[in-house]
């Protein structure tokens, strides 16, 4: 009944067919994680460089090398490519794609065509973003706000193609969001009840459910906003009658349950590496998942304190700004659960759980800032200022992105078969958390001071000119550990030592399949047990990993 | 895989609806499209609403959007969940709509009453 292997075979979906076609018309859900893994690397690297130029730029008061114009094109490009074609898609298309159906004991998702088409989607994505750079530029804004971005006499001409792009990534990650849903509905394996779910997978359904109901209306608007631009119809343009803030509102409508999108995703990370890591029985089990949902629902009804200097009625002033309270509680039930779990666990600090401890470091302070622009009062001072800056970046580079680094190191010996060196991991891992801090703390000292947003110059300001170095100083840290973190992985790729099936002690299922694992995953769906229990395995020095303990029987051979 | 929810069809296979009840399914919605035109063509303004047009326009839709749930959608033969996933989709078009427009009512006082320049020229030129 046992469907452990735990040596590595020689047969497995990394070499099970071969060809450039194989790959690109693969419907196995590991290589399609495995592709969206490569280009959403590729776009961070891209959003990247755009946002070593904003730094750059800034570190004068007269600016260093780009015009207005060109500084403005940067941050769109930077925003729209981290946001769309990054950390959106990261977790849930690079890693869940390739976990999910695993740790559900599944040999693919419900959906595997289309869960190829999402990946295409992706691409095609990404080739409106290029065009659009081509085509004129773009210089709106990640946003896109109206009547700027309706105006074909002032806004540069790459806006319609860099709509028509994000529109078809909305279809990638609506059609992602649905994929996953049915499968954790309906291929979820005997004995794996909702609540014997690992974390992640509870993290992952509730993302799904804001992709597939919150997506669609973005789609509507861009597609409006294009009608708009192309045909003047005059719904969002006051010059036509139309409503600017109306725009607003059906655009952060999308945009604030994409946040998210971004966040839970890593979440679910997190609860996966604090357990595994320490050792220990995730504490709280079930106020996690529900503050998964919880997190999902209430993401709905804040969208407005996006918008409380728009024109913003003061009733919906006032009630987004009550709401927006309500949704930092979930979050805050997570952290508790998480300090609590490694509150007397055996902590590794391995890689992973480097980057799972900055996480909640990060997110700690991240989250606790969101609150300074909850209230009203204060967010009147500190709305489009660098403060902004600073909170999105703490909750989405530095906790959704890092989650999203602590999740690669963690599955790289499953997805790859190789591990990375250690002791280069911790570093990398350190000068990311070093370097973050360094970059966008300083940015909220110099935000709460008055420095606003999207400014190419600040010459009437250089008192700033200090906190702009410091950032910029913290970039270049941030970009070398960046750098390291790359060349080690590359490097295990070819010369990394063989992983065995289970280096961390997990006790999902992910982690009881060799590494790498087979192209069909389990020769038979494996029956579950309590996936946060860690006293079943122990460290075995001759395969350098964890194994089941042999005086402990695996979950269906109990029955016999 | 096989999975361990059995499905509401009890054998896998999807509940198969006759293609002549599809057919008088889309017939009752072509009736009911033609209706909407017909009472577009009437002027309410007589009876001091004249927004019932967009009132009887509304409401055929919405009946024509329930028999299209119920039947073109199957949720007249499906578990009462996925109604409920259904409705609920419709609570957060109402959610969303609501508050926007709750905005949008609440600083109408402080818009300037009238046509902008650029909609009263065009106005005009349509008149000439």
């Amino acid at each position: 009944m046992s469907t452990l292997t735990t040596t590595n075979s020689n047969d497995n979906y990394l070499n099970h067919t071969k060809g450039i076609l194989s790959w690109l018309c693969t419907v196995d859900h590991k290589r399609i994680g495995i592709m969206y893994l490569v280009c959403v690397l590729f776009a961070f690297f891209l959003g990247g460089v755009f946002a070593m130029l904003l730094r750059f730029q800034l570190l004068t008061p007269e600016g260093m090398f780009l015009t207005q114009d060109q500084y403005n094109q940067a941050f769109t490009m930077h925003g729209a490519i981290m946001v769309f074609l990054v950390i959106i898609p990261a977790v849930p298309a690079a890693l869940g794609n390739f976990v999910l159906p695993i740790m559900l004991g599944a040999k693919d998702v419900a959906f595997p065509k289309l869960n190829l088409f999402s990946w295409y989607l992706w691409i095609a994505g990404l080739v409106f973003f290029l065009l659009a750079l081509a085509t004129g530029g773009l210089d709106t804004g990640w946003t896109f706000y109206t009547p700027y971005s309706i105006d074909k006499a002032s806004s540069m001409g790459g806006v319609i193609p860099a709509l028509i792009g994000a529109f078809i990534l909305g279809f990638s990650s609506i059609f992602t969001g649905m994929n996953f849903i049915v499968t954790i509905h309906r291929l979820r394996p005997k004995g794996m009840t909702w609540f014997r779910m690992p974390l992640f997978l509870w993290a992952t359904y509730a993302t799904a459910i804001i992709q597939v109901l919150a997506t669609p209306v973005v789609g509507i608007t861009l597609l409006l906003l294009i009608v708009e631009r192309s045909m003047g119809i005059g719904i969002f343009d006051p010059a036509m009658g139309g409503d600017p803030v109306l725009y607003q509102h059906f655009f952060w409508f999308y945009s604030h349950p994409a946040v998210y999108i971004m966040i839970l995703p890593a979440m679910g990370i997190i609860s996966e590496l604090i357990s595994v890591h320490s050792h220990r029985h995730i504490f709280g089990y079930k106020f996690i998942a529900y503050s998964s949902i919880a997190i999902a629902m209430f993401g709905f009804i804040v969208w407005g304190h996006h918008m409380f200097t728009s024109g913003q009625s003061q009733l919906m002033n006032i009630i987004f700004s009550l709401v927006t309270f309500s949704v930092s509680i979930p979050s805050a039930v997570k952290v508790f659960n998480w300090l609590a779990t490694l509150y007397k666990g055996s902590i590794s600090l391995n890689t992973p759980m480097i980057y799972g401890l900055s996480f909640i470091f990060i997110f700690a302070i991240g989250g606790l800032t969101g609150l300074h622009l909850a209230t009203l009062a204060t967010d009147i001072h500190l709305h489009d200022s660098y403060f902004v800056v600073a909170h999105f970046h703490y909750v989405m580079m530095g906790s959704a992105l890092i989650g999203f680094l602590g999740g690669i190191h963690h599955w790289w010996p499953k997805m790859t078969g190789k591990m990375y060196h250690e002791g280069w991991g911790r570093v990398a891992a350190i000068l990311v958390f070093i370097g973050f801090n360094v970059t966008f703390f300083s940015q909220f000292m110099m935000g709460s001071k008055g420095m606003p947003r999207r400014y190419a110059t600040y010459a009437e300001m250089p008192e700033f000119q200090v906190y702009h170095i410091w950032s910029t100083a913290g970039s270049v840290i941030l970009a070398i550990g960046f750098v390291i973190c790359a060349i080690y992985l590359l490097q295990s790729c070819f010369a990394g030592k063989k992983a065995p099936a289970n280096p961390w002690g997990g006790r999902s299922l992910e982690w009881q399949c060799s590494s790498p694992p087979p192209w069909d995953n389990f020769a038979e769906q494996p029956e579950v047990g309590d996936c946060y229990d860690y006293s079943v395995l122990e460290w075995n020095e001759e395969e350098q990993g964890y194994v089941w303990k042999k005086d402990v029987l695996h979950p269906g051979e109990a029955n016999g | 895989m096989s999975n361990t929810d059995h499905s509401h069809h009890g054998d896998g296979v999807g509940h198969a609806v006759p293609i002549k009840f599809l057919v008088l399914i889309c017939s009752i919605l072509l009736f009911l499209t033609a209706v909407t035109v017909w009472v577009s063509w009437f002027d309410f303004t007589e009876i001091n609403i004249a927004e019932m047009g967009i009132i009887m326009a509304l409401f055929v839709a919405t009946i024509k959007a329930t028999i299209v749930g119920l039947y073109f959608m199957h949720l007249r033969w499906d578990r009462p969940f996925i109604g409920f996933i259904f409705v609920g989709s419709i609570l957060f078009v109402v959610l969303f709509i609501s508050l926007a427009l709750t905005d949008t009512l609440e600083y109408q006082p402080e818009i300037i009453p009238g046509n902008t320049p650029k909609v009263q020229e065009a106005l005009d030129a349509l008149k000439n």
